[in-house]
């Protein structure tokens, strides 16, 4: 790899190892990158540090018991993993979910939204250099996970949602809880965007930094905000909605250039868009049941289905293949974080040492989702 | 010399200064550490350290010890010799520049007549040590922080030198006392706003500290030339940042702020205030500002300091020559100047930003469009 240039002082490219143990790779991601001086020539990603076989597991588990391992794939977003099997087994067996749970569905899947998209903003300020985003986002976000403990037990890893339903009903206070934390999440939203958006060396750092085209991005196959910054209004909650998404009224941010910039700020109008969808599914939420008549042991017939939602990282696809046994025979993960990943080597080329933690972070994977 | 009526050897003076000099630094790095500490977790809404003694004020103690009885871990393939020396090369100069510094009326250890010279050279020193530390470490974010840290360093003292030439010309000396005592009616700040603004940037990016800390930048080099430092090796790294932190703060209050001048309360005290002041302004851009790029870094320096630098030297020599009439007009000319030449500057930027956007091919698929995508 190493590349001579025939100058009066002959220079070598120096191989620098990122990772798995460095601070600003999200978890266990290795870049090897080529730099000439601060530039960087090429890179080599490595993955695979946090392989679990989360796809071989599925098929030695009942559908229940899968789902506690679709909260450890994406670990920022459990809710919407699940959600998405739960879809998917529902499709195969028909089974219609209740209105309540749907909505209380999408209220939760919002929510994790917008805590993905705060811890995003916290590490991706980190990354930029500053230090105190990364405690404004967090302090947002804490306040949604108190929510969270308060609907299913868990902070991180929830296990709420159920084939047919949610696990149980949310706690009686739950609608005036969340309506007292929405203003809270919007001033918390202003002052992240006050501290950082319009600050001038961090629209240095960012705008024009490794811009990707429309067609670049969907030859990449990218999806969710990095697709939208390229320019592209895929947003699969409205393209192609599932659950009830069809009964919200929001907008889908699209980005202009596609740099670093545009895809910090798609994330940052997300929340706000995130933010009416929930104010409007508690202001619709009905009450009555929350779990459809799912029969005790779940043996899905014999077929195959694909479903896939919106993530906060992007298309998160999950294709089931059912033998009619009470275990999935073949269940894929598509992982938004993994198809975005594949852009890397080219988005990295030619741009500054400094920068590659940038643009990774603005990738915002999720090493549990892209290893599995 | 007489001392309170008691004849005191000149070298004895100079002893007694230097473990006076020593003891003020390294309790005041002590103390710094704490304050950055408080003021940071207040800037982010936390409180800091809480649980050792009371509000958490015996941290910075208990952190020493820690880092005393650490062990002390070199490298297999480190220049050992190099490797253990580089951070009292970093260190030593901190010391130096405290030599020259008045705390108070007549409070100085060594009265120089080259003091603002001296102050402003010694520091540079650091760079080598800094150098050793990543060069001896035999790790490549190490080589790659101290070749930034060089970079930047050398590149930051020349608009920092004659920023602070002009308050040399205002002073007609270049003695730090004497440019204390020039300052008893209005401190130079007033005279020289352009030279106390170009002398924080310069000296933050000479601290290495954000939005210039780069070469220490851990999201990026994870700490640079500190890397493979543990124990009180890495903490003479700590002492040396803090110390130079203080230096930066002292010279800054001496040289803009008028020293020790102030009415009502003791020398020293003025002194302390205004040093602190400028001291919390630095834990202040740290908690919030990101970091810059190294080529953005460079460009700051050679395209907007210096030249924004050489602008006040001028402005300072038309004063001195010609009297305030001039010197008020020129001023008006170069505000208008500056202002013109940003506004040029930013719609460049633009310019520049709309040409690398590629034709516009923002894809408006239907949601009926099924799933062609």
């Amino acid at each position: 790899m190493s590349r001579t240039v025939e100058t009066e002082f002959p220079t070598v490219d120096m191989m620098l190892n990122m990772g798995p143990q460095h601070p600003s790779t999200h978890g266990v991601f290795r870049i090897v990158v080529t730099v000439d001086g601060e530039r960087i020539v090429d890179c080599e990603p490595y993955i695979g540090y946090l392989h679990r076989g989360v796809e071989k597991l599925c098929e030695n588990y009942g559908y229940r018991q899968v789902i506690p391992l679709f909260d450890r794939l994406d670990y920022l977003s459990a809710f919407n993993s699940e959600h998405t099997l739960v879809m998917a087994v529902e499709k195969l067996m028909g089974i219609q979910v209740p209105e309540r749970a749907e909505y209380v569905r999408v209220a939760l899947n919002e929510l994790n939204r917008i805590a993905s998209h705060f811890l995003f903003y916290g590490t991706f300020g980190m990354e930029a250099g500053a230090l105190t985003p990364f405690l404004y986002g967090f302090i947002a976000r804490e306040r949604i996970q108190q929510i969270f403990e308060a609907v299913g037990g868990g902070r991180l890893t929830h296990n709420f949602m159920r084939v047919g339903g949610i696990k149980y009903d949310v706690p009686a206070d739950f609608k005036e809880r969340v309506l007292e934390l929405l203003p809270y999440l919007e001033q918390g939203l202003s002052d992240c965007v006050n501290l950082l958006s319009e600050n001038e060396i961090f629209l240095a750092r960012t705008r024009g930094i490794s811009p990707m085209s429309a067609e670049d991005a969907i030859d990449f196959g990218l999806s969710g905000p990095v697709l939208r910054a390229s320019g592209v209004a895929v947003d699969l909650r409205r393209y192609d909605p599932y659950s009830i998404y069809d009964r919200f009224e929001f907008e889908i941010p699209v980005g202009a250039n596609g740099d670093t910039y545009d895809r910090y700020v798609i994330r940052v109008e997300e929340v706000n868009q995130s933010l009416r969808i929930i104010r409007q599914a508690l202001e619709q939420m009905p009450d009555g049941p929350t779990i459809g008549n799912a029969p005790r042991v779940i043996r899905p017939p014999a077929g195959e289905v694909y479903v896939r939602t919106e993530c906060p990282r992007g298309d998160f696809g999950v294709y089931l293949v059912s033998k009619g046994g009470p275990m999935p025979y073949r269940l894929k993960i598509r992982a938004p974080s993994f198809c975005n990943l594949m852009a890397l080597r080219q988005m990295l080329q030619g741009t500054y040492v400094a920068d590659s933690v940038m643009i990774l972070g603005s990738l915002d994977i999720v090493l549990g989702e892209v290893d599995r | 010399m007489d001392i309170a009526g008691v004849y005191l050897d000149p070298v004895v003076i100079s002893i007694i200064g230097v473990i006076l000099i020593l003891s003020f630094v390294l309790l005041t790095v002590l103390f710094l550490t704490y304050l950055e500490r408080k003021v940071m977790g207040h800037i982010q809404m936390r409180l800091g350290p809480m649980r050792v003694g009371f509000h958490g004020a015996l941290q910075a103690p208990a952190d020493a010890i820690k880092l005393l009885v650490k062990e002390d871990l070199i490298p297999a393939t480190a220049d050992n010799w190099v490797f253990r020396f580089a951070p009292y090369v970093v260190f030593a100069p901190v010391l130096l520049v405290f030599m020259a510094v008045p705390f108070a009326r007549d409070w100085v250890v060594a009265n120089l007549d080259l003091g603002l010279f001296y102050i402003v050279a010694v520091p540079g020193l650091a760079i080598v040590g800094l150098f050793m530390a990543g060069w001896a470490s035999n790790n490549k974010y190490a080589l790659l922080g101290a070749v930034r840290c060089v970079a930047q360093m050398v590149s930051y003292e020349l608009p920092l030198v004659i920023a602070i030439l002009g308050v040399a010309m205002l002073a007609e000396s270049l003695s730090l006392s004497e440019i204390v005592k020039k300052q008893d009616v209005f401190p130079f700040i007033l005279v020289q706003p352009i030279a106390f603004v170009i002398y924080i940037v310069a000296s933050l990016a000479e601290l290495n500290r954000t939005p210039f800390d780069i070469p220490v930048a851990e999201s990026e080099v994870i700490g640079g030339p500190h890397i493979e430092y543990s124990g009180m090796r890495w903490g003479t790294f700590y002492l040396a940042e803090y110390g130079n932190a203080f230096a930066i703060a002292a010279i800054c209050a001496t040289v803009f702020l008028g020293g020790w001048q102030g009415p009502g309360l003791h020398p020293f005290v003025w002194f302390m205030i205004k040093t602190y002041i400028i001291v919390f302004l630095i834990f202040w851009l740290r908690a919030t500002l990101p970091r810059l790029r190294v080529d953005q870094l460079m460009g700051f320096a050679w395209k907007a300091l210096l030249p924004l630098s050489f602008l006040n030297l001028l402005l300072t020599a038309m004063f001195v020559l010609y009297g305030w009439l001039v010197f008020a007009i020129a001023i008006v000319v170069s505000i208008a100047a500056i202002v013109l030449g940003y506004a040029i500057w930013r719609s460049r930027q633009t310019s520049r930003q709309a040409s690398f956007v590629r034709p516009a091919t923002v894809l408006l698929i239907e949601a009926a469009g099924g799933d062609g995508q």
